[in-house]
């Protein structure tokens, strides 16, 4: 599809885009020539308007998307994502409020606020919400420095956590960040965590658990009760990794299980877009002994009318400017609304349905490491491909040339060459079969032509991109004067 | 059912045949009975569509000032106009519902996009390099400060300019909260509203790591950097500037070139609706020498198996994914669709159109400081400023609330934030504010608030 150079290669000296009219006040005094812009903006685009439209619309064609295509990528959760959520956020009186204005003229996007709080409350049982974390990453940042401050406050810092071997890397990551150390925990032979392994691991130093429940095998704790128990009984405090709360909505709810502390992911369960990597929302919640640690401002209700508050003395303190990807909750807020209660366990059966579904269909011809019942998502290997000398990447490289978006590859680190499938609730049963359709062709073509699967992918814009050379010798930018096209004239 | 499903009860019936189950209940029959017993959501039925855009309309209408009031709000999210392009640009469903492009192949479109914006945050910062994106200006500047830890370990006092905008300093304090070995410095602010040079002089030693400046600094005024990189690199610590309003640097000296090692910006002036403060978007730039000690995704460009140009992720081992907990920062999802807003934005108003909007800002802020003083207002800062700047109207302030109820939003109170600046109000002006809503603010800062003189002030 058409080729499109980078935007500062397009255009012509002098051309202006978007004329903006000869500025008011000529009278007003300079800034001083020391503190002016040093190089007039050289480098910047001088395309027209229709210019810059074309350019990005061409870009846009080069992507699949969830809304294009099945994007089956294991535990980001690609749903339909409501176009009628995009009109809702877009609404004047939320897009144009500034966030200062006086909270008595803010009630209608606080009532939103408040009451997208009480669902997620609602949702996993746990009793404060805070809706400020930007993404996962940052609800987990938030959530460890809750941990922190509990222990703290009460004079007990401890030093570690424990955290699964199939966790995603953010879990660790976060944690540091923190100033814990990080300790694994081992599954057992069915992939599953046993309350004796998180026992002999505890002690009084372990500040908290990170779990993910279902983990990331996509298989339910089925101990979970036991091992929040062991943790508590250490002095420890349980958080969850929210991120696959897609298969559990109306079937567990994680105060239940023994959470202290969990993030939500908005973009992954609660259908906000993911915009190719964000903007998200990762709201944090807590039992009520943790709620003081939670970040300002809090949102408080005083005679009926909502106010921000930072009165807060035990607070972790701000996470971020002002209060949160508030575009993106009103999004969520619409999806939890237009779903209701039962509307969202509905979600839930049938993700568990289909991606079962597809574990059947693939089963026997992929090899299946952990044959353990399985919820939202299902993991194969590679295994039974190796004497094609086929390996994942190729599998998921190919299923581009279906038309399919590849899995989730190569996590959880635990299984050799994993292939982690999460079809969503969203994908209708012919969708489904037509994947696993590929999926079955391309093992068949491992046996039969496997230099066609090592190749792949052959039918979109670019071949296999060389990613080797982009990190041996990084270029990050594009600068002025180079060759238009390196790839051309290298 | 209900929601976005597809499934006919034929279809359920053929998956569990498949599947060899009975019903949906038999997939959870592993979980404890404990929990399922009790897990039904407490929450009512959904609504149709219908149902629901009344019901969110009735919110959104709930929040006046969004329309028609003379808002001069900015103080870290500021009003600019939106081109059409921008919006039409994110609604595309190619952009707005793919995910981070971890299959090149098939994100070229995103990918592409990325390393544009890489190039503009570059460009616009004055530094070499820059990241994928940020959560937004104060986390970015967070992060700015983490790796200057990573860079220079064993130093240890983090000087925060008081005049750094309170959000992003008190976004610094919680991301060092759990790690013990730094000591965070006030820098206060001088008489002409700018940071105290002499107060940093006289405190800088070996134990230096970094020093934040705001740039414009919360009340507007243009830092003069290079004094304070002069000063800061001499102990061998480094610099960090911090915008909220990036619009100035397409004015003002950029913070490269200025001497900052690495500068951050808050991204939402550049496409971006105020959207009751997010999202937004944190740019990112540093030099290139330190920029495997970045936090963040990073585009890089490279070649197909063919030989042609393409885009990929790149120097992914400092990330949590492969690094876990030696990751240079826990970020994963950042703000992806907010920097394509960002590079549409230059895109479109390109090297012409911003430096005409950044004066156009400029005069009319100047302009409406003028009128105000005229009318007899007092400034009590004479530094150079951009934007926004501060008066002083201490009735005005008091009745801040009543004037917003009058549709008159004067700023913002700084009094809140700086308890030494009580009365003050903070002023914003854009390309956004009309003659006659500059008019009605002169009107009311200059004459005694009605509700003031009710109260007997």
């Amino acid at each position: 599809m058409f080729d499109e150079p980078l935007i500062f290669e397009r255009g012509s000296p002098g051309r202006v885009g978007w004329p903006v009219p000869g500025a008011a006040g000529e009278g007003v005094a300079e800034l001083p020539a020391h503190l002016r812009r040093e190089d007039d903006l050289a480098g910047m685009p001088e395309v027209s308007e229709l210019e810059a439209l074309r350019h990005f619309l061409r870009l846009s064609q080069w992507n699949y998307s969830a809304a294009t295509t099945l994007y089956p990528l294991g535990s980001c959760t690609m749903k339909y994502n409501p176009v009628v959520n995009e009109e809702l956020a877009r609404l004047p009186g939320f897009a144009a409020l500034h966030p200062l204005v006086p909270e008595g003229l803010a009630q209608g996007a606080l009532e939103l606020l408040a009451a997208l709080e009480a669902a997620l409350a609602a949702v996993s049982g746990l009793d404060a919400v805070c809706l400020q974390p930007a993404a996962g990453a940052h609800g987990e940042l938030l959530g460890m420095l809750v941990v922190r401050a509990y222990h703290v406050d009460r004079g007990d810092a401890r030093r570690r956590v424990l955290i699964p071997s199939s966790a995603h890397g953010t879990n660790p990551a976060s944690a540091t960040l923190c100033g814990y150390a990080v300790s694994e925990v081992a599954a057992d032979e069915r992939g599953l965590l046993t309350a004796a392994a998180v026992s002999a691991a505890m002690d009084e130093s372990v500040a908290a658990l990170m779990i993910t429940n279902p983990n990331t095998l996509g298989l339910f704790e089925r101990e979970i009760e036991g091992i929040t128990a062991a943790v508590h009984a250490r002095g420890g405090l349980v958080y969850l990794d929210g991120a696959n709360l897609n298969a559990i909505m109306g079937i567990a709810k994680p105060a239940h299980m023994g959470v202290d502390v969990m993030q939500f992911n908005l973009h992954k369960t609660f259908s906000t877009p993911h915009g190719g990597g964000g903007p998200g929302a990762g709201p944090v919640a807590v039992r009520a002994r943790l709620a003081d640690y939670l970040p300002v401002p809090r949102l408080v209700r005083r005679d009926g009318v909502l106010a921000w508050t930072d009165d807060a003395p035990k607070s972790v303190g701000r996470l971020r400017a002002f209060y949160g990807n508030f575009g993106i909750l009103v999004r969520a807020y619409a999806y939890l609304a237009r779903l209701g209660g039962p509307g969202l366990a509905d979600a839930t059966r049938l993700a568990v349905l289909n991606a079962n579904y597809l574990r059947a269909r693939l089963r026997g011809v992929y090899h299946l490491p952990y044959d353990t019942p399985s919820l939202h998502e299902c993991v194969f290997s590679d295994r039974n491909l190796q004497d094609y000398d086929v390996h994942t990447l190729d599998v998921a490289k190919r299923l581009l040339d279906y038309g399919f978006y590849a899995p989730t590859i190569y996590f959880p680190l635990v299984v050799k060459g994993a292939l982690m499938i999460e079809p969503t609730e969203t994908e209708t049963k012919e969708t489904l079969d037509q994947f696993a359709d590929a999926l079955l062709a391309i093992a068949e073509e491992a046996r039969s032509d496997p230099a066609r699967v090592r190749e792949a992918p052959h039918r979109t814009r670019l071949a296999r991109l060389d990613e080797t050379r982009a990190a041996r010798r990084p270029v990050l930018r594009w600068r002025p004067g180079r060759p238009s096209d390196p790839g051309e004239s290298a | 059912m209900s929601g976005y499903n597809p499934h006919t009860a034929e279809d359920i019936a053929a998956m569990l045949a498949a599947i060899g189950v009975g019903s949906i209940d038999d997939l959870f029959a592993h979980v404890p009975a404990t929990l399922r017993a009790r897990a039904a959501i407490a929450l009512p039925e959904g609504l149709t569509e219908p149902e629901l855009c009344r019901h969110v309309s009735a919110l959104a209408a709930r929040n006046p000032t969004a329309s028609g009031a003379a808002a001069f709000l900015g103080a870290g999210a500021y009003p600019h106009w939106v081109p059409a392009v921008v919006d039409q640009i994110l609604l595309r469903s190619e952009f707005a519902t793919a995910y981070t492009p971890y299959q090149p192949e098939v994100s070229q479109g995103t990918l592409q996009a990325t390393f544009e914006f890489q190039t503009f945050a570059a460009l616009v910062l004055g530094l070499e390099v820059a990241n994928a994106s940020m959560y937004d200006g104060a986390s970015a500047t967070a992060e700015a400060v983490l790796m200057a830890r990573r860079l220079l370990p064993g130093r240890r006092v983090i000087w925060l300019a008081r005049a750094l905008h309170p959000h992003y300093r008190a976004t610094v304090a919680t991301y060092l909260r759990g790690l013990g070995d730094l000591e965070v410095r006030e820098l206060p602010f001088a008489a002409d509203g700018r940071t105290d040079l002499e107060a940093l002089r006289a405190g800088l030693g070996a134990d230096t790591l970094c020093l934040v400046l705001g740039y414009p600094n919360v009340f507007g005024m243009v830092e003069d950097v290079a004094l304070f990189a002069d000063a800061v690199h001499a102990v061998g610590g480094l610099v960090i500037t911090a915008t909220a309003e990036p619009l100035a640097l397409a004015l003002v000296r950029s913070p490269g070139a200025s001497g900052a090692d690495i500068a951050v910006a808050e991204g939402q002036s550049f496409g971006l609706p105020v959207c009751y403060g997010g999202p937004g978007v944190g740019l990112f730039a540093t030099r290139e020498r330190f920029v495997r000690s970045m936090p963040g995704r990073l585009v890089g460009e490279t070649v197909d198996a063919h030989g042609r140009r393409g885009y990929v992720l790149t120097l992914a081992t400092r990330e949590q994914h492969i690094r876990r907990e030696r990751a240079t920062s826990n970020i994963c999802t950042n703000q992806g669709l907010c920097a394509l807003a960002v590079t549409v934005y230059l895109s479109l108003l390109g090297r012409h159109g911003l430096a005409s909007l950044a004066l156009a800002n400029y005069r009319a802020a100047h302009v409406a400081a003028a009128r105000l003083e005229a009318a007899g207002v007092a400034l009590p800062f004479n530094a150079p400023f951009f934007n926004e700047f501060v008066v002083r109207a201490p009735a005005a302030a008091r009745a801040w609330e009543a004037l917003a109820r009058d549709g008159v939003v004067a700023g913002f109170p700084l009094g809140r934030w700086y308890p030494e600046l009580e009365g003050g109000l903070l002023l914003c002006v854009t390309e956004t504010h009309t003659p006659e809503q500059v008019d009605r603010l002169v009107e009311a800062l200059a004459a005694p608030a009605p509700a003031a003189r009710a109260a007997g002030g």
